[in-house]
C-alpha cells in the first residue's frame, strides 16, 4: 500500500509545535496586539501598524454598517393564490352603499389588497359612474380609527365572551328590542333582521336617514319614486340637489347628461329650472336658477301647482316660464323637490301626475331612502321612558346625526342592553355597552336592491383586517342560526337566479349586478299622507317667516358625515361650488354681509332652537337674500383623528316636528369677533372676462350657427390673421406611435369632483390638511375651476374706465351663472415647463406626454411658475414622514395605511415637483396588454382615472393618432365649432381640447 | 497725451504723502480691533445666527417653511437673489469699466467695492441653492459626466445660464480682487510684527517683491481681467433677467429686461457702495481718500442709472398698452393698482423719484442725505424685484389660481440673515484686509503737474498702465521703503 503524500501549509505545521497545534483550531489567528499593548506601548509588537489595521477595519465596518439598507418586509407566497400575480391588478365587482348614495363598483386589488374603486359599467343604474364618496371609501377600510376588535364598555373583549353575554341578556330581556339603522337596501340583511325578530318577537327595526326624505316617502304613499332624468326635457327642481347629494346623484347625473350633451348632429338640450336657497352643484348647472327662501318654497310649489293644475297665474317671471314649459313638455316634464315638507312633496307629486311625467316611476320604486323620522322619534322617547330593553345600532349614529342627539344619549343610558355595530367607537358606539364592529364593505358579502328589480352584490376583496365580524353574522349568531351570512345570502338568492344556480351566482358575483327582486312582496302602496287640497291648505296656512332663515344642506364630499367623516380625501375635496375644504361655514349672501359688515372668515354665533354653534362666514353668491346655509356632516366628536373637531355640528339646528325633521329654521346671527380662515382652494371667483380661458354660449346661438359659439384667437402674421400655432420658434415633435390627448366637454361637466378623488386615489396624491390648504398648497393634480359670472365685462371699459371695470369684474353677480372647468396638466406640445427646467426633469415623451422624472427633479419650481395653467404641485414637505401631516395624511405613515397606495405610482419625495401624468401607468399597462396579444391598443382600453370615474363622460381620453378613436372623431367634429384650447394664443399647443359650454338660456349670455 | 488741468480737484485730500497712505490704510489692519468694530461684528454675527437657524429649518423641514404656494413659486428667495447679484455689479463696474475708462477716482473705492461684489455674490449664490427643493442634488445642474450618459443639463434653461453666469462672475471677481490685493498684502507683510500676521500675509502676498517684472505682470493681469470683467457687468444681469424674460408669465415675458436689469443692478450697486463707504470712511478715518468728490460722482451714477430704470418702468407700461395683449395689460394694471399696489408705489417712489433729488448739488454733497438716499434706493430695488416676481406670479393667466403671497418668519430670517452674512464678511475684510488700494491710490496722489507728493516727470495717467516698467521711480516705491521705517 502506497503511503499518501503529506502536504503541509507551512514550516510550523510540519514542525507541529504546541503553539501551532493550539492555534490551528481557532478560526482566526490570534495575533492582534491589543492585549500586548496594555502594558507599555514600547513593549507592544508593531503597535502603529496594528493600530492602523484596527482603525481601517473599524472605519470599514462603521461605513458598511451605516450603508445598510433598511429592512423591507417582503414575504413570498408559500402557496400562491391562483388568481393573484404580483404586479397584476385584479378587479372584483362589488357595491358601495352606506345609507346615502348607491354605486356599483369594481374593486381594484393588488396583491390581495383593495387600492381603488372604479365604476362598474355593467350596472344598469350607475353605468360605470362613481361618486367622489364612493371613490374615497376605499380609504375607510384602512382607517386606523376603526375599532379593531369587539369591546365591552370600550375595552377589548373576546368575540365569544361578548356573544355569550349578549345571548344571555337577550334571553332574559324585558321591554322592546330596537335595531336602529340608516336605510338598508339589502334584502338579505332585512331577512336576517326578520329572522332575529322572529327569535326575539319584541324586536322593531327602525330606519332613519340623517338627511331625511321621509316627506317624499309619505307623499308618495310610502314609496320613493325612481326618477329618470333622461326622459325629462324640462326639469324643475325645488331645492333638490339631484346632481350632488339627493337620493342617487351618480344615477341622476348619468341620466341628466343625456339631454345636456350637444353636438352638431344633436342641437337640443333639456331646460333646467332650479329654485333653491343655497347655490348647490345642481343649481350651478341649471339654465335658470332662482334663489328662494326656505319659507317661500311652499309658495313656489303652490304657484307652480296652481299654474299647471289649477290654471292660476304663477308668481315670478321665471316661475311662469317654468310652468308654461312644464305644461308644454307634458310627459317629458319633471318636477322634483328636496324638501322634507309633506305638503310640498304632495304638490310636486300632483304636478308630475298632472303633466303625466314619464320620468317618474312608482312601479319600480327606489329603495335608497326608507327612513321614517317619526318612528325614530318615538323610539327615542320610549328609550327615555325606559320601555326599551335592548337597542342595537346598526351603522347608525343618532347621538351625532340627529337633531335631538342629547335625548338620544340620555336614552341610550336608560337602555339596559345597548349594542353597536358601528365600525368605530363613535358618538353612539362609545355610549353602547357592547361594541361588535361590522366588517368594512370591502370585507363583506352582501346584496343590495337599490331599485326594485335591480339587484347587486358585494363580495369580500380582502380578508378581514381586524377581529371584526359582519353584523349579519352577529345577528344570526344571536338568533341562534349557525349558518354563515354568505350561505344565508346564497340561499336567499336561490329564488331569484333561475336555472343552474352556481353558474348564475358566479355570473352575478362576477358582474356585481343581477336582474330580479328579493323584496319580500311588492312594496305596499299606502295612501299618500295628504291630498293635494290638504297640501294647498297646509301651505296657505303656514306661518310667514320673519328674520334670517337657515337652510341646512349636505356636502358632496362628507355627506351626512357618518361614514365619510374621518376620510381625509373627502375632507380635502373642495366643495364644488364654494371650493372650501375642511369644515363647514355660514354661507351668507353678499348683501347680508355688507349690511352687517361681516368679512369672510369672521366667526358668527348661529343660534336656533336655543342651541348655538360658531362658524366662520363665507360670502356665497347666489345665496337667497335673508338666508344663510350651513352644511351638516361636520363637527364630529369621535370620528377619528381626521374628522374630529372639523367644523361644527349643524344637526341640532334642524327643527324636529312630530311627523319629521325640517332642515330649515329661523336663526339669529351674532358676530363673535373671532376670526377663522376658511380653507378654500380657489379664492378668486370670477373669470375676469377672459374668453381665452373658458368659453360659453347659448343654445340659440348654437342652433343658429355652431361655428359662432367659440371665439378663436388669431395672431397677426405677414400673411394676415392666422391660428396661433402657425408661427412657432420650436420644432414640432413627431409622434410615430401614439399621441395621447383628452377632450373635456364643459357642457357635460357638472363639477361633482369625482375625478378629483379618482385622481387622488390612483396617483397617491398627498393630503395636506386645513392649514396647508389655507397656505394654498393643496396637492390635487386634478382640480375643477369654478367661475361665477360677473355683472361687469370688458364692454364697460369705454364707459366706466379700465380700472373701475377690472375692479368690478372681481365681484361675482348676486345670482351668478356658474361654469366648471376641470383643470389638469395640459400636456403641451410646446410645453413652457420643459424648456425652463435646468436639469431636464420634465421632458416630452414620444407619445405626447409631458413627463416628470421625480428622481431628477431638484425642485427649482421654475416649471410651476412658467406653467400658464398652474397645474404643477410642489412637495413643500415630506408629507409621508413630517409629523405635521400624520393625522391628515396618516395612510402614508403606517403599514396599514400604505396598503391603499397604488404600487405603480411613486410617493413623491420632499422637494420635487409633481403633476398629472395622464395616468402614464395605465397607458403603459394598456400598451403592454395589447403588445402581449400582438395588436395595437384598442380605443377605450386605455383610460385615465379621471375619465374612468366621470359620471357624465365629460372627459374623453384617447389616441389622437388613431383616426377612428372617439377622441379623434370628437375633435374632427368639433374643430371650428366648440373645440378650443385654453390660452390658445400663447401657443403652448395643449393636448387637451375643451368644448365650449352651451347654456339653454333665453337671454344671451355674455359672450354670445 | 492727456492734458492735466492745473485746476483739477485733488482725488485725495489732506496733502498725503506716500507714507501717510501706507500708515492710514495699514493702521486698522495692524491695530487691535476697536470697540465699534467689535460691536458691529457682534450684530452681524447675531444676524448670521438667524441666517443659520433659518437655513436649518429650510433644509430640515423643506421649502414649506417659507411662504410660497402653488401659484407663487418664487418670492423672497429670488427677489433676494436678484437683489444681491445686482448689488455686486457696482464693484465690477468700478474695478473694470472705470479702469478701462481711466476714471482715476475709482482707486480709493475699488477695493471695498470689489469686496462688496464678492460678498454680495456669495449672499446671492445662497438663494439658488437654498430655494431648491432638494439642494443636496444641486450638482445636477452641472453638465457632469454620468454613468447613463443620457442625463445632461438643459441648455435651454435660463437657470442653467445662471449657473454659468454667476460662477464665472464670482470666479473672475475673486481673481481680480485678489490680484489687486497682492501688492498691498506685501506692504502689510513687510510691516507685520506678529508671527501669525507675518506668515499669513506672506502666504497671501504670494512672494510679491515689488520688482519691475511683478509690476509689469500686475498691470497686464489687471488689464486683462478688466477686459474680461467688463462684459460680465452686462452679461450677468442680462442672464439673470432672462430667468424672467424667457418665460411666458405676463409681466416677466418682456424683451426690455436685459438693459433694464443691468441699469437697475448698477443703480442698486452704487447705492450699496455708498452705504458701505460712508460708514467705512468714518469708522476708519479715511475721509481724505473717499472724498466728497467720490460721493458726488457716485451719486451722479446713481441718478443716471435710476433714470434709466424709471424709463424702463414706463416703457413696460407703454408696451403693455401697445401690445394689446389682454393678460399683459392686466398684469401691469394689477401691478400698479392691485392688492400689491403698495409694493409698486414703494418701488416707484424709491427708485424713480428719490434719485432725481441728486440734481440738487446740496443733496449730492450732503453725507447724511446721500446715506439716506442710498438706503432708500436699496429698499426700492428690493421692491422692484419683489414687484416683478410676486405681482406677476400671483395673478397670471387663470383667475382660479390667483393667490396672495405673504412671507413666513423663515423667509424674513433668511433675508436679514444674508445681511448678517454680508456684514460679517465685510467687517472681517475691513479689519484684516487693506480697505483701500494703497498701491493705486499712491498713483493718484499727484493730481496736477504742480501738485503732489513727488514729481515723476511724466503724465500720471500714463503711470497707471506702465508706471513701474519703463519709467523712473515707481509710484509705489514707498511700499518697499516701509520695511526700513
Amino acid at each position: 500500500m502506497q503511503e499518501s503524500p503529506k502536504y503541509w501549509k507551512g514550516i510550523e505545521e510540519l514542525e507541529s509545535s504546541p503553539e501551532f497545534v493550539k492555534g490551528a483550531f481557532s478560526e482566526f489567528a490570534d495575533f492582534l496586539p491589543v492585549k500586548e499593548s496594555h502594558g507599555s506601548s514600547d513593549a507592544a509588537v508593531a503597535p502603529r501598524r496594528d493600530f492602523l489595521k484596527l482603525m481601517g477595519f473599524g472605519i470599514a465596518a462603521a461605513t458598511l454598517a451605516s450603508c445598510e439598507a433598511p429592512v423591507r418586509k417582503a414575504i413570498p407566497y408559500l402557496n400562491k393564490p391562483e388568481e393573484v400575480d404580483p404586479g397584476i391588478a385584479n378587479f372584483y365587482a362589488s357595491t358601495y352603499f352606506t345609507g346615502t348614495d348607491y354605486n356599483s363598483v369594481l374593486v381594484k386589488t393588488r396583491e390581495g389588497r383593495p387600492i381603488k374603486l372604479e365604476g362598474n359599467p355593467e350596472s344598469p343604474i350607475t353605468r360605470g359612474g362613481l361618486s367622489a364618496r364612493a371613490q374615497a371609501s376605499v380609504l375607510n377600510l384602512y382607517d386606523k380609527g376603526r375599532l379593531q376588535h369587539f369591546a365591552i364598555k370600550g375595552k377589548k373583549a373576546a368575540t365569544d365572551q361578548v356573544d355569550q353575554e349578549i345571548r344571555t341578556k337577550l334571553a332574559g330581556v324585558t321591554g322592546r328590542i330596537a335595531i336602529v339603522s340608516p336605510t338598508i337596501i339589502s334584502p338579505s340583511t332585512k331577512k336576517v333582521i326578520a329572522e332575529f325578530a322572529s327569535r326575539y318577537p319584541n324586536t322593531e327595526h327602525v330606519m332613519y336617514d340623517a338627511n331625511s326624505q321621509s316627506a317624499l316617502l309619505r307623499a308618495n304613499g310610502g314609496v320613493l319614486p325612481s326618477y329618470d332624468f333622461s326622459k325629462a326635457a324640462v326639469i324643475v327642481s325645488l331645492g333638490a340637489d339631484f346632481l350632488g347629494t339627493w337620493l342617487s346623484p351618480v344615477e341622476f347625473a348619468k341620466q341628466y347628461i343625456v339631454n345636456r350633451k350637444v353636438s352638431s348632429e344633436k342641437k337640443t338640450m333639456s331646460r333646467h329650472f332650479q329654485f333653491e336657497t343655497a347655490l348647490t352643484l345642481t343649481g350651478s348647472n341649471a339654465d335658470v336658477r332662482v334663489p328662494v327662501k326656505p319659507s317661500e318654497m311652499g309658495a313656489t310649489a303652490l304657484a307652480l301647482y296652481n299654474a299647471i293644475v289649477g290654471g292660476g297665474a304663477a308668481g315670478s317671471a321665471q316661475l311662469k316660464k317654468a310652468a308654461t314649459e312644464l305644461k308644454a313638455a307634458g310627459g317629458r316634464g319633471l318636477v322634483v323637490s328636496g324638501s322634507n315638507d309633506v305638503a310640498v312633496q304632495t304638490l310636486v307629486a300632483a304636478i308630475n301626475q298632472a303633466i303625466g311625467s314619464t320620468a317618474v316611476d312608482l312601479a319600480s320604486p327606489s329603495m335608497v331612502r326608507q327612513g321614517d323620522d317619526a318612528r325614530l322619534l318615538r323610539l327615542v322617547n320610549d328609550m327615555n321612558a325606559g320601555s326599551v330593553g335592548v337597542v342595537i345600532f346598526y351603522h347608525a349614529n343618532p347621538a351625532y346625526d340627529h337633531p335631538l342627539a342629547d335625548k338620544v344619549k340620555s336614552g341610550i343610558a336608560k337602555v339596559p342592553l345597548s349594542i353597536s355595530f358601528n365600525d368605530r367607537l363613535d358618538e353612539t358606539g362609545s355610549l353602547c355597552y357592547y361594541a361588535c364592529p361590522d366588517h368594512n364593505f370591502l370585507e363583506s358579502w352582501n346584496d343590495f336592491e337599490p331599485k326594485r328589480g335591480f339587484l347587486s352584490l358585494s363580495q369580500p376583496t380582502i380578508s378581514p383586517l381586524f377581529a371584526t365580524r359582519q353584523a349579519q353574522d352577529s345577528l344570526l349568531t344571536w338568533a341562534g342560526n349557525p349558518q354563515s351570512y354568505y350561505n344565508y345570502l346564497r340561499a336567499s338568492w336561490r329564488g331569484v337566479l333561475g336555472g343552474d344556480f352556481q353558474a348564475a351566482w358566479d355570473k352575478a358575483v362576477h358582474d356585481g349586478v343581477a336582474v330580479g327582486t328579493l323584496s319580500p312582496a311588492p312594496v305596499a302602496q299606502t295612501a299618500p299622507a295628504m291630498s293635494a287640497d290638504q297640501a294647498v291648505a297646509a301651505i296657505n296656512s303656514a306661518p310667514k317667516s320673519s328674520g334670517v332663515e337657515l337652510a341646512l344642506y349636505e356636502k358632496v364630499g362628507v355627506g351626512v358625515g357618518n361614514y365619510e367623516g374621518n376620510n381625509p380625501w373627502l375632507q380635502e375635496l373642495p366643495d364644488p361650488v364654494s371650493k372650501a375644504t375642511w369644515g363647514n361655514y355660514v354661507a351668507v349672501p353678499r348683501a347680508m354681509a355688507v349690511k352687517n359688515s361681516w368679512e369672510q372668515g369672521d366667526v358668527l354665533k348661529v343660534t336656533a332652537n336655543g342651541k348655538s354653534i360658531e362658524l366662520p362666514v363665507l360670502i356665497q353668491p347666489g345665496q337667497a337674500n335673508d338666508t344663510v346655509s350651513i352644511a351638516i356632516g361636520y363637527g364630529r366628536e369621535m370620528a377619528g383623528k381626521v374628522g374630529d373637531k372639523v367644523g361644527a355640528n349643524a344637526y341640532p339646528l334642524a327643527v324636529v316636528r312630530d311627523n319629521g325633521i325640517v332642515y330649515t329654521n329661523t336663526v339669529t346671527l351674532e358676530k363673535t369677533g373671532a376670526q377663522s380662515p376658511i380653507a378654500q382652494t380657489q379664492t378668486h371667483h370670477t373669470i375676469m372676462d377672459r374668453k381665452p380661458v373658458v368659453q360659453e354660449s347659448t343654445l340659440a346661438q348654437y342652433i343658429k350657427d355652431p361655428k359662432e359659439v367659440t371665439e378663436y384667437e388669431k395672431i397677426s402674421t405677414p400673411d394676415g390673421l392666422e391660428k396661433p400655432n402657425k408661427v412657432s420658434l420650436w420644432q414640432d415633435y413627431e409622434y410615430k406611435n401614439h399621441h395621447w390627448g383628452m377632450v373635456i366637454d364643459l357642457n357635460s361637466c357638472i363639477g361633482c369632483g369625482s375625478c378629483v378623488i379618482g385622481c387622488q386615489v390612483e396617483n397617491n396624491v398627498a393630503v395636506v390638511g386645513k392649514q396647508e390648504v389655507i397656505n394654498r398648497r393643496e396637492m390635487h393634480w386634478m382640480r375643477i375651476d369654478r367661475y361665477y359670472s360677473s355683472d361687469a365685462s370688458k364692454e364697460d371699459f369705454e364707459e366706466k374706465g379700465k380700472l373701475a371695470t377690472y375692479a368690478a369684474m372681481e365681484d361675482p353677480s348676486e345670482n351668478p351663472s356658474v361654469i366648471f372647468q376641470p383643470m389638469l396638466c395640459q400636456h403641451c406640445n410646446h410645453a413652457p415647463c420643459e424648456t425652463v427646467c435646468p436639469v431636464l426633469a420634465t421632458t416630452h415623451s414620444s407619445e405626447g406626454l409631458n413627463q416628470m422624472t421625480y428622481n431628477r427633479c431638484v425642485g427649482t419650481r421654475y416649471c410651476a411658475n412658467n406653467c400658464p395653467y398652474k397645474v404643477r404641485r410642489f412637495n413643500w414637505f415630506s408629507y409621508y414622514s413630517n409629523d405635521k401631516f400624520e393625522d391628515v395624511n396618516g395612510h402614508m405613515f403606517t403599514d396599514l395605511g400604505r396598503m391603499v397606495l397604488n404600487p405603480d405610482v411613486t410617493v413623491r419625495a420632499r422637494g420635487v415637483m409633481e403633476k398629472c401624468s395622464f395616468c402614464v401607468q395605465r397607458i403603459q399597462l394598456g400598451k403592454l396588454e395589447a403588445k402581449k396579444q400582438k395588436r395595437r391598443p384598442k380605443d377605450g382600453e386605455v383610460v385615465t382615472a379621471c375619465a374612468q370615474s366621470c359620471p357624465t363622460q365629460a372627459i374623453v381620453f384617447g389616441d389622437m393618432r388613431d383616426p377612428e378613436s372617439q377622441i379623434s372623431k370628437i375633435m374632427r367634429r368639433e374643430d371650428g365649432e366648440r373645440g378650443f384650447h385654453v390660452l390658445d394664443a400663447i401657443n403652448v399647443q395643449p393636448n387637451i381640447t375643451y368644448l365650449t359650454k352651451i347654456r339653454n338660456t333665453e337671454t344671451e349670455v355674455r359672450n354670445a | 497725451m492727456q492734458h492735466v488741468s492745473p485746476v483739477r480737484e485733488p482725488l485725495v485730500t489732506g496733502g498725503k504723502s506716500y507714507h501717510d497712505v501706507t500708515q492710514d490704510v495699514c493702521r486698522q489692519v495692524e491695530a487691535a480691533p476697536n470697540v465699534r468694530w467689535m460691536a458691529a461684528l457682534s450684530v452681524a454675527l447675531f444676524f448670521l445666527g438667524i441666517f443659520l437657524y433659518s437655513v436649518y429649518r429650510t433644509l430640515w423641514y423643506g421649502i414649506g417653511e417659507w411662504g410660497l404656494n402653488k401659484t407663487v413659486g418664487w418670492a423672497w428667495d429670488i427677489t433676494n437673489f436678484v437683489w444681491w447679484v445686482g448689488i455686486g455689479h457696482a464693484g465690477t463696474l468700478i474695478s473694470a469699466v472705470l479702469l478701462l475708462f481711466r476714471q482715476k477716482w475709482r482707486s480709493s473705492i475699488n477695493r471695498a467695492a470689489e469686496a462688496m461684489t464678492i460678498f454680495a455674490v456669495i449672499c446671492a449664490a445662497m438663494f439658488p441653492v437654498l430655494h431648491m427643493g432638494r439642494p443636496w442634488l444641486a450638482f445636477y445642474v452641472f453638465p457632469l459626466q454620468n454613468t447613463l450618459g443620457s442625463l445632461w443639463a438643459n441648455f435651454n434653461s435660463p437657470l442653467l445660464w445662471d449657473v454659468f453666469a454667476i460662477s464665472t462672475y464670482f470666479t473672475v471677481s475673486l481673481v481680480f480682487w485678489y490680484t489687486g490685493l497682492v501688492p498691498d498684502f506685501a506692504t502689510i507683510r513687510d510691516r507685520a510684527k506678529g508671527p501669525i500676521a507675518k506668515v499669513a500675509y506672506s502666504l497671501l502676498s504670494m512672494g510679491w517683491t515689488g520688482s519691475a517684472k511683478h509690476w509689469s505682470r500686475y498691470e497686464t493681469v489687471s488689464l486683462i481681467l478688466a477686459g474680461v470683467s467688463t462684459p460680465l457687468v452686462l452679461s450677468v444681469h442680462t442672464i439673470v433677467s432672462m430667468d424672467f424674460a424667457t418665460s411666458v408669465v405676463p409681466g416677466w415675458h418682456t424683451t426690455i429686461f436685459p438693459p433694464y436689469f443691468v441699469a437697475g443692478a448698477i443703480f442698486s450697486g452704487f447705492a450699496m457702495v455708498l452705504t458701505l463707504m460712508l460708514i467705512t470712511r468714518v469708522v476708519f478715518k479715511l475721509e481724505d481718500y473717499i472724498t466728497m468728490e467720490h460721493i458726488a460722482l457716485m451719486n451722479k451714477i446713481m441718478m443716471i442709472t435710476g433714470s434709466i430704470v424709471g424709463v424702463a418702468y414706463i416703457t413696460e407700461f407703454f408696451i403693455a398698452w401697445y401690445s394689446q395683449v389682454e393678460f399683459e395689460q392686466y398684469a401691469f394694471i394689477n401691478r400698479a393698482t392691485g392688492p400689491y399696489w403698495w409694493a409698486y408705489a414703494s418701488m416707484m417712489t424709491c427708485n424713480v423719484i428719490t434719485p432725481q433729488l441728486v440734481w440738487i448739488r446740496k443733496v449730492r454733497y450732503s453725507i447724511p442725505l446721500t446715506f439716506i438716499l442710498s438706503i432708500i434706493v436699496n429698499i426700492g430695488m428690493w421692491f422692484e424685484r419683489f414687484v416683478i416676481i410676486v405681482t406677476s406670479l400671483h395673478r397670471d393667466y387663470l383667475p382660479s389660481s390667483w393667490v396672495m403671497f405673504s412671507p413666513s418668519i423663515i423667509d424674513i430670517g433668511i433675508y436679514v440673515g444674508t445681511l448678517g452674512l454680508f456684514f460679517t464678511l465685510f467687517l472681517l475684510f475691513a479689519k484684516f484686509f487693506p480697505v483701500i488700494n494703497m498701491a493705486e491710490v499712491k498713483t493718484v496722489l499727484k493730481y496736477t503737474v504742480d501738485n503732489g507728493p513727488t514729481y515723476t516727470g511724466h503724465d500720471p495717467h500714463h503711470d497707471l498702465i506702465h508706471k513701474p516698467t519703463t519709467h523712473g521711480v515707481p509710484a509705489t516705491a514707498p511700499v518697499n521703503y516701509n520695511k526700513h521705517d
